[in-house]
């Protein structure tokens, strides 16, 4: 699938929520989840630092797609980072750089990314950039 | 002026509070970041844009004139909310933070040299450590903090030793902690500093709101605090000085308006207070410091003083019960004395940090949040603090007032929902 397909998959799915508190319940089932990266790559190097919360993140090459693994120390960050992988997971470095992330707006978790909020999400997202960035060449 | 009888009239004053945020009635439990403002206040500045926008002390006219009374009015508005001895001991900042970067300036450059100490509070906020670090770096001389007990009082036998025999030349105190709610013995502290000829500051940013101050009482040489947190306008602030210090101090900041006469060689400085208020001050900000202040000064009289004591007391007996009835809840800050009356040394005021075993405290306020509750999260611009109870971040409920104690109770419900939710 492409990344706007899986955006729009999750747009749908959101859609079934009509209250706050059920919408939040959902993410954080999300973030309950499986853990997203390996305890040994939980390093400095691949942390990003934000005054609320921690995020973690790290990236490997296969066969040209990328795939991420990530985790925060913030239940509900990591529900939406489990989000944020599922749709930049195994793309390509140019369609990831091309893309522009519309989902998290539009299931209502916008003020997720504002950067008062420190939480380290948008830095998260910058970095996946990054990571992009560097393996397109 | 005001017919207040109860919390809901104060309420009422207050246009903010009528809010709905998600479809749920404001519950606003932020308020030692800032207060909401009263409609006297809103007032002010609304009348003051539309009448009295001139610039103050510098011009022949009306407007000028009008604004001058209402910022120079708003000074002696302050002197008399904290019994200061005069209008040349009421600097006008732009808040605490700009009052403790002024002192640890000025003071530092006439009377801190190399090796000498400057002593804070162990519970400090960050404006009341880095102004000092960065003073202490140009001269020289080094911070050293004031240890914190684990109930969160100030360690008084290792202020006792502190004092003696190294070189503090100023010890900056923390009056009410921003994070525990803890009022802490200034005016002993005071004493005791003076007895070795050594000034006191005072970070007042949640005394001024919580407790009564007398500056002449207290025997502080500083006293600082904001506006925007006792229901003035944003950008408003107080540096009470003892006239000898701030007469000896060098200014902070050059510009207008803190001049007598300006040569390209010498310039000559204006007397107090001016001397310290370089460029156009926030004049609109400071003058509405004189309605929030009569506003503040009115609920501590008459028959809504005893009302607005008894919901305090009600909501502090309430939280501290209920709170630690959540299982893993452990609350920052319990003086070992419950029995002090809330403003004095060794009370606590309403204010909460706490963490719930299990929930990462930025989950627990975008649930609350969700549910119309504001509360703050993070370090509260306390590291060292939080470093000291071993913690990276914590959740902080804070009233005023203007909180009912149904307030209380429906944080705590909505609290054990998220709590549920998130473990």
């Amino acid at each position: 699938m492409t990344i706007k397909e899986i955006e729009n998959e999750i747009v749908e799915e959101f859609a079934v929520f009509t209250d706050w508190m059920d919408k939040y319940e959902y993410i954080i089932e999300l973030g309950k989840g499986v853990p997203v990266i390996d305890e040994k790559e939980k390093t400095d190097a691949n942390l990003i630092k934000g005054c609320q919360s921690r995020v973690w993140l790290s990236c490997r090459v296969e066969d040209g797609k990328l795939y991420f693994a990530a985790d925060s120390d913030a239940i509900i960050t990591k529900g939406i980072i489990s989000l944020l992988i599922r749709v930049y997971n195994g793309q390509a470095p140019a369609d990831i750089l091309a893309n522009e992330l519309e989902f998290i707006g539009k299931i209502g978790l916008q003020e997720n990314l504002s950067p008062t909020r420190a939480n380290g999400l948008v830095s998260m997202i910058k970095q996946i950039k990054i990571y992009a960035m560097a393996y397109n060449s | 002026m005001y017919s207040m009888k109860t919390v809901e009239d104060i309420r009422g004053l207050f246009p903010a509070l009528q809010q709905s945020v998600y479809g749920k009635p404001l519950v606003y439990l932020d308020n030692s970041a800032t207060s909401q403002k009263p409609q006297c206040v809103i007032d002010l500045v609304d009348g003051m844009h539309k009448g009295a926008n001139a610039n103050v002390h510098r011009a022949m006219h009306k407007l000028s004139d009008d604004a001058t009374a209402l910022y120079e009015g708003a000074r002696e508005k302050v002197r008399q909310f904290i019994n200061a001895p005069g209008r040349e001991n009421i600097i006008f900042t732009s808040g605490t933070t700009a009052s403790i970067n002024l002192v640890a300036s000025s003071f530092c450059r006439k009377f801190v040299g190399e090796g000498d100490v400057v002593l804070v509070s162990g519970d400090s906020h960050h404006s009341n450590i880095v102004p000092w670090q960065l003073a202490c770096g140009a001269a020289g001389a080094s911070v050293k903090a004031i240890p914190v007990l684990e109930s969160g009082e100030l360690d008084m036998e290792a202020y006792k030793e502190l004092l003696q025999g190294s070189r503090v030349k100023i010890v900056a105190v923390e009056h009410i902690s921003n994070v525990m709610g803890i009022v802490n013995p200034v005016k002993e502290m005071i004493a005791l500093a003076h007895a070795q000829g050594i000034p006191v500051l005072v970070d007042g940013a949640q005394g001024i709101v919580h407790a009564r101050v007398d500056v002449q009482d207290m025997d502080c040489d500083f006293y600082a605090f904001s506006g925007h947190k006792i229901y003035a306008a944003t950008g408003s602030g107080v540096l009470y000085g003892r006239r000898e210090l701030l007469e000896a101090m060098p200014p902070y900041m050059g510009g207008g308006d803190m001049v007598d006469t300006v040569t390209f060689e010498k310039t000559t400085y204006a007397p107090l207070p001016l001397k310290y208020e370089a460029g156009t001050p926030n004049f609109i900000a400071q003058a509405s410091l004189a309605p929030a202040l009569e506003f503040a000064q009115s609920l501590r009289e008459g028959e809504i003083a005893s009302v607005v004591e008894e919901q305090e007391r009600s909501i502090i007996e309430y939280l501290k019960v209920a709170l630690q009835e959540i299982e893993g809840c452990r609350i920052y800050g319990l003086p070992q004395r419950g029995d002090m009356e809330p403003g004095m040394p060794g009370s606590k005021i309403p204010v909460f940090s706490f963490n719930i075993e299990g929930c990462f405290p930025s989950d627990l306020a975008q649930l609350l949040d969700k549910m119309g509750i504001a509360v703050r999260t993070g370090m509260m611009c306390c590291e060292p603090l939080m470093a000291r109870f071993g913690v990276t971040s914590m959740v902080r409920a804070s009233f005023l007032p203007y909180n009912t104690l149904q307030e209380a109770e429906y944080f705590i419900a909505s609290l054990k929902r998220a709590a549920r939710m998130l473990r």
